[in-house]
């Protein structure tokens, strides 16, 4: 546990946000249609856009004179904070929006408690990114419904694709000292409260895309708190942040 | 089986404008999601206050071979242009 967990929660709040932009933006240039291609493009943005706000007011508070940039390109695997689900492949196009979908119903959620935030500065960065969210979680949900409730194939990758990533849902909603700490001082909720609602709302999409919850209790966890990241964020990271690691302090 | 998706006509209202124009076209599977991939598409850079999306299929359009029969008979028709009368200046602008 660290001395700071208002850092390390801002962390984990813009991790998760730098690396599935990453992963998102993967898709430019490779996704099925030019109009999804375009719409992913965006969301990658909006996620980037939002994890300068996060790192940044991060490298604020950790007050060691660094910025959101070092922190997105000059930490290792171990330093990241983001929840394993966003670091996970895109697999398919299914599989890249089941995970959106997963981890945007998340977001939606816990913008909307943020925003009450007894840290004004947390507040205003989910009120920012409020807006952007309620598009993503009505993007994505309508493209599992689309997709789960269409044709056999379809369904059957969307099943799949549900079945693989939904081991990683409960992750989100693990507690440690960090989260107690914000709890307490009323910056951010009790993450274990957000479950209910998380389950409505991904039930009722869900149902709607003829797809079933599975039934395997097993959950993978690891990634918020940096102590077992898959093997794939390496990967991530090589290309990401190849650029700064290659030609440090390169800029134009 | 015809896999590709329909294709949609896109009007967008800009900020300032009063009506709204066609900004061009794209492929969606049904009118809500023709929105979004409008919204995606064409006002990535705030352009817009208002989207509608209408399928191609449904608009009737003139045929350019009639463009004899169809314009010409305006062609010749300058009184219908109204300017030949002197406007008193009281009017002001018009």
């Amino acid at each position: 546990m660290t001395d700071n967990p208002l850092f390390e929660f801002l962390l984990r709040m813009g991790d998760n946000t730098l690396i599935l932009g990453h992963r998102v933006s993967e898709w430019c240039g490779h996704s099925p249609v030019l109009e999804e291609d375009i719409a992913l493009a965006n969301t990658a943005l909006d996620l980037i856009g939002q994890t300068q706000m996060w790192l940044g007011l991060a490298a604020e508070v950790e007050g060691k004179g660094s910025s959101a940039d070092d922190l997105a390109f000059l930490r290792d695997a171990w330093d990241f904070r983001n929840v394993l689900m966003v670091e996970l492949p895109n697999g398919d196009f299914g599989q890249t929006m089941m995970r959106q979908f997963l981890f945007d119903a998340w977001q939606s959620i816990m913008l909307g408690r943020l925003m009450q935030s007894s840290d004004k500065r947390v507040a205003d960065i989910a009120e920012k990114a409020s807006k952007e969210v309620a598009y993503h979680v009505e993007r994505s949900g309508d493209t599992v419904v689309g997709l789960g409730d269409g044709t056999e194939e379809s369904h059957n990758r969307m099943q799949a694709a549900l079945d693989y990533l939904y081991a990683y849902v409960a992750e989100m909603f693990e507690s440690d000292a960090v989260d107690k700490a914000m709890a307490e001082a009323g910056i951010a909720p009790d993450l274990a409260s957000l479950r209910d609602e998380y389950d409505a709302l991904i039930g009722r999409v869900l149902a709607e895309a003829t797809l079933a919850l599975p039934k395997a209790k097993f959950s993978h966890k690891g990634g918020r708190d940096g102590f077992r990241h898959t093997e794939h964020l390496g990967h991530l990271l090589t290309q990401m942040q190849w650029l700064q690691r290659a030609y440090p302090g390169a800029t134009w | 089986m015809k896999n590709e998706w329909p294709l949609w006509e896109v009007f967008i209202r800009g900020q300032h404008g009063m009506s709204h124009r066609h900004v061009g076209s794209l492929h969606a599977p049904d009118a809500e999601m023709a929105i979004k991939n409008a919204r995606d598409v064409y006002t990535r850079r705030n352009e817009g206050v208002s989207i509608w999306v209408v399928e191609a299929q449904n608009i009737t359009a003139s045929a350019p071979s009639q463009k004899g029969p169809l314009y010409e008979p305006s062609n010749s028709k300058v009184y219908r242009h109204p300017t030949f009368f002197d406007i008193p200046d009281e009017v002001g602008h018009m």
